[in-house]
């Protein structure tokens, strides 16, 4: 008993001892009067600097620290003055003047002006060729086709940048990219502050990403800014009280990451946090019959079913017709997709440039189907089905329930299914994408930016193990649409393209999902985007 | 003692070798490409070569290894290819989470289970021992993760008593000095920030101890019961030794061998069961981590992890046999 009496005193000394031994670095004048918004995302963001980011949960703490030259119209893809007022751009299409909103200020007080665009886009021209791989510099790469050094240089379509005065710079590039105002409002391509930049971000470091400027001292334009990242618990922002435009009604808004789509859902409910995205199709309507608000995004993305003309007997257009009549799309989006999907009749949404409304339909027709397979001699073919297991994508809600709907359809017009499923990361990516050893599969993308190269260059843009074929006219076509200088002009030739991808029908485009956000009823004002253009400002916590 | 604890050491480190091995050949052995991995849906050839060009994965294996040993050997875990971050560095940041959740786990399967096993010996064949017997049956028997699914159904869900995820509430403002949060607020004297910490650790723990507790709770039962039947357990008695002073000095003492070896083992096995429950509590310690890594075939987080937990493990195994010949004398003169 004795022993045990002083390891109690012990404790208690050593308790004594320890408590106040370190300071609390807490802030003590409390004004939280708007309010703390919590949302949680599904992964914490790979850096806070958006340039070398092409994760959607970087952009989304990207988007409330940092603003582009160029943002959206809320609610819609379309291009929408920002940082710049107004631009202008020249015949040719080589050379873009943006007039800048003037009083703009980075979060760490430096001015915004047209110098600090030259600043930022020469960065990006001329990144050492250590940080030019995809998992730095995707977005600038794929956009503007290569840097100043390395072995797309050639291709690059960047020229230079002239800070005429304060308040106007001019681009010129070397090349006509019709995309490039509405690649500006993507996260990656945001105006950050020279000043920051230079003194802490070192873009030939070994981890251009993990640098004191990509952990903890980004510096930007937005309407919050950074108070504090703790790394694999949360990212803390704080209201900027020198925003130029709308200032955020909120006084701090809390990102964390919870992996789980159900968890995410049971966080919500236990109040633990304000919303989330990327709800899980199971958890929509419990969710709305227990008062939490469900938005839907409009959808930018579109979910098809590819088939691999390396394998026979894909690569007979009449199967390939065949199995486009035994869909039943309203039965596979009502079966496997949240309300409010739309059946998609080619590969880019309805508001993308090009979309045409001649093109060959396929409407589900289960006779001309088998007619279709007979003429083909394939009556009772076997066809391998490849899907992914373990994932929900926007644009993929269930993959496994879409492909038991597609799986009887085809079976009832005679084909023999042999399925094949795939864990989603890494093993299904890399069997459709990466090898020719699959047959029918489900895929699909969420688009970027509103530009249709973003859409049908990302799928038909040149050969690829994914769909097996070799069509010159498709890729040439693509090829020439992209070099087009006005998005006027590139409309007829993506309608042109969208016809013929249609009538040669490497794939069935499916639908395009809708994806949904969840919140408290607390939250007021949450402002959708298809492209996540969604920044905080806007937001009331009652 | 020195000697023993030295030459158990030295003992770790071909074990570490073979481990460095095995893991660097076992993660190359699965399938999938960590590259297209980390470029998912905008994966293009080009791209997935540039990155393996830019890691080091398109040189020939053995060179791989013997760059990789050579890091190692300089302290060098290499970077995540994920995140681009040391390794070490989210190991060291992640582990007082796993660490904290552990040791709960494990002083709570301890705490209740030593005695409840002693108990149920004692009361052999009365309803409190078959109670316990067959409460223990079933937890041995509970899959980790459906017991967790389960606690938070109930205490979160159904009754909102407890979080659901993560470490801590983000709304609260706590100052983090060692990254074990319940301490983290005892030495700041954020007392709310502690109480919140603790609660977050209420299901995960939990979840996690109930299975060492089911084992603890067996053995210590019929270790105990064991005893008992001794000669000396008799002779004690015989003499009119108080019940108190035989158990704990004839009976507990000679009963508790075991089941320090087997607290031993579950500390280690803790580890592994971490993965699992830190992933259904979006707890964000190695475990959840490491789960991660395993589908993102992130190598450098998977070799550095799995080592750093055979250090951890091999420590663990280390202080039970030193905590061994503390109980028992003839183990030290051995």
């Amino acid at each position: 008993m004795r022993a045990m009496r002083r390891g109690t005193v012990g404790l208690a000394a050593a308790a004594l001892v320890l408590t106040g031994c370190a300071d609390s670095e807490r802030d003590e004048e409390d004004s939280a009067s708007g309010g703390t918004f919590v949302f949680a995302g599904s992964a914490e963001p790979v850096t806070l600097d958006p340039f070398f980011a092409s994760d959607g949960e970087s952009f989304r703490v990207a988007r409330q620290m940092f603003e582009g030259l160029v943002g959206t119209e809320p609610g819609t893809a379309e291009p929408a003055p920002l940082l710049a007022e107004s631009w202008e751009v020249s015949d040719d299409g080589l050379s873009y003047t943006f007039a800048l909103q003037d009083g703009v200020k980075f979060h760490d007080g430096s001015d915004f002006n047209a110098e600090a665009v030259c600043f930022n886009f020469d960065r990006w021209y001329n990144m050492p060729e250590s940080a030019q791989t995809d998992d730095l510099t995707y977005y600038y790469a794929a956009l503007f086709r290569g840097f100043a050094t390395g072995d797309r240089a050639d291709a690059a379509i960047y020229d230079s940048c002239t800070a005429d005065d304060e308040s106007s710079a001019t681009i010129t590039l070397k090349k006509p990219f019709a995309g490039f105002i509405s690649a500006m409002s993507l996260p990656a391509l945001s105006m950050q502050s020279p000043t920051a930049l230079e003194e802490f971000q070192d873009d030939a470091a070994d981890n251009p990403r993990t640098t004191e400027y990509s952990t903890a001292e980004p510096s930007g334009t937005g309407p919050f800014k950074l108070e504090s990242w703790e790394r694999g618990e949360q990212i803390t922002l704080d209201a900027n009280d020198d925003y130029w435009g709308e200032k955020a009604s909120i006084d701090q808004a809390v990102i964390v990451a919870i992996d789980d789509p159900k968890a995410r859902a049971d966080a919500l409910r236990n109040g633990e946090i304000d919303g989330y995205d990327l709800v899980g199709p199971a958890d929509i309507a419990p969710l709305e019959e227990d008062g939490f608000q469900i938005i839907n995004r409009e959808p930018f993305n579109v979910l098809y079913l590819g088939m691999n003309q390396k394998q026979k007997p894909l690569d007979d257009p009449l199967v390939r017709q065949a199995i486009a009549y035994a869909l039943n799309k309203d039965e596979i989006v009502s079966a496997s997709m949240p309300e409010g999907t739309e059946t998609a009749t080619q590969f880019i949404p309805s508001v993308v440039n090009g979309f045409a409304d001649d093109v060959t339909s396929y409407d589900f027709d289960p006779e001309k189907a088998k007619d279709l397979l007979e003429q083909a001699g394939a009556e009772g073919a076997t066809i391998e089905f490849n899907y992914p297991t373990g994932v929900s994508r926007p644009y993929m809600p269930s993959p496994e329930d879409t492909f038991n709907v597609i799986r009887t359809q085809l079976e009832a017009v005679g084909l023999n299914i042999k399925p094949t499923a795939d864990q989603w990361d890494p093993d299904y990516l890399e069997k459709i994408q990466g090898t020719p050893d699959h047959g029918i599969h489900l895929l699909g993308w969420t688009g970027d930016y509103n530009d249709t190269d973003n859409f049908l260059g990302v799928f038909f843009g040149a050969k690829s193990n994914e769909w097996g074929f070799d069509n010159a006219e498709i890729f040439d076509g693509l090829t020439e649409a992209r070099g087009v200088p006005t998005p006027e002009e590139q409309e007829p030739l993506y309608q042109e393209i969208n016809r013929q991808v249609m009538d040669f029908l490497p794939g069935v485009p499916l639908a395009h999902p809708v994806p949904s956000l969840a919140f408290s009823p607390d939250v007021e004002g949450y402002q959708q985007s298809p492209v996540q253009d969604e920044v905080w400002n806007v937001i009331t916590m009652n | 003692m020195l000697r023993f604890v030295l030459r158990r050491l030295a003992l770790m480190v071909p074990v570490l070798v073979g481990l460095s091995i095995l893991l660097f050949a076992w993660v190359r052995a699965l399938p999938g490409d960590p590259a297209r991995s980390l470029l998912g849906e905008r994966a293009t050839p080009e791209g997935i070569d540039r990155i393996n060009a830019a890691y080091g994965f398109d040189r020939p294996i053995l060179e791989q290894y013997f760059l990789y040993v050579k890091a190692l050997l300089q302290g060098d875990f290499g970077n995540s290819i994920q995140t681009s971050r040391p390794v070490v560095e989210s190991f060291t940041e992640r582990f007082p989470a796993t660490l904290e959740l552990g040791v709960t786990a494990l002083v709570f399967a301890v705490v209740v289970g030593v005695p409840l096993g002693y108990l149920a010996a004692r009361n052999q064949g009365h309803l409190l021992d078959t109670l316990v017997v067959s409460g223990s049956l079933l937890g041995v028997v509970t899959p980790v993760f459906f017991l967790a699914i389960l606690l938070k159904l109930v205490f979160a869900d159904l009754l909102s008593w407890l979080p659901t995820s993560l470490r801590a509430d983000p709304r609260i403002d706590a100052t983090h000095v060692t990254n074990f949060y319940v301490l983290d607020g005892i030495l700041t004297q954020e007392w709310d920030a502690a109480l919140d910490a603790a609660m977050h650790l209420v299901l995960p723990a939990l979840a996690l101890g109930t299975i060492p507790l089911a084992i603890i709770v067996r053995i210590t039962r019929a270790s105990v019961a064991e005893v008992l039947h001794e000669d000396y357990v008799r002779t004690a008695e015989a003499k009119g030794l108080a019940r108190s002073t035989i158990s704990r000095r004839h009976v507990l003492r000679n009963a508790l061998l075991p089941v320090v070896t087997t607290i031993g083992l579950q500390a280690g096995l803790l580890l592994s069961g971490a993965v699992l429950t830190e992933t259904v509590f979006s707890f964000n310690g190695i475990g959840q981590y490491l789960f991660e890594a395993i589908g993102q075939r992130d190598y450098p987080v998977l070799q550095g992890f799995i080592i750093f937990i055979a250090i951890v493990y091999s420590l663990i195994n280390l202080v039970v046999d030193v905590l061994y010949g503390v109980i028992d004398p003839r183990v030290r003169a051995a």
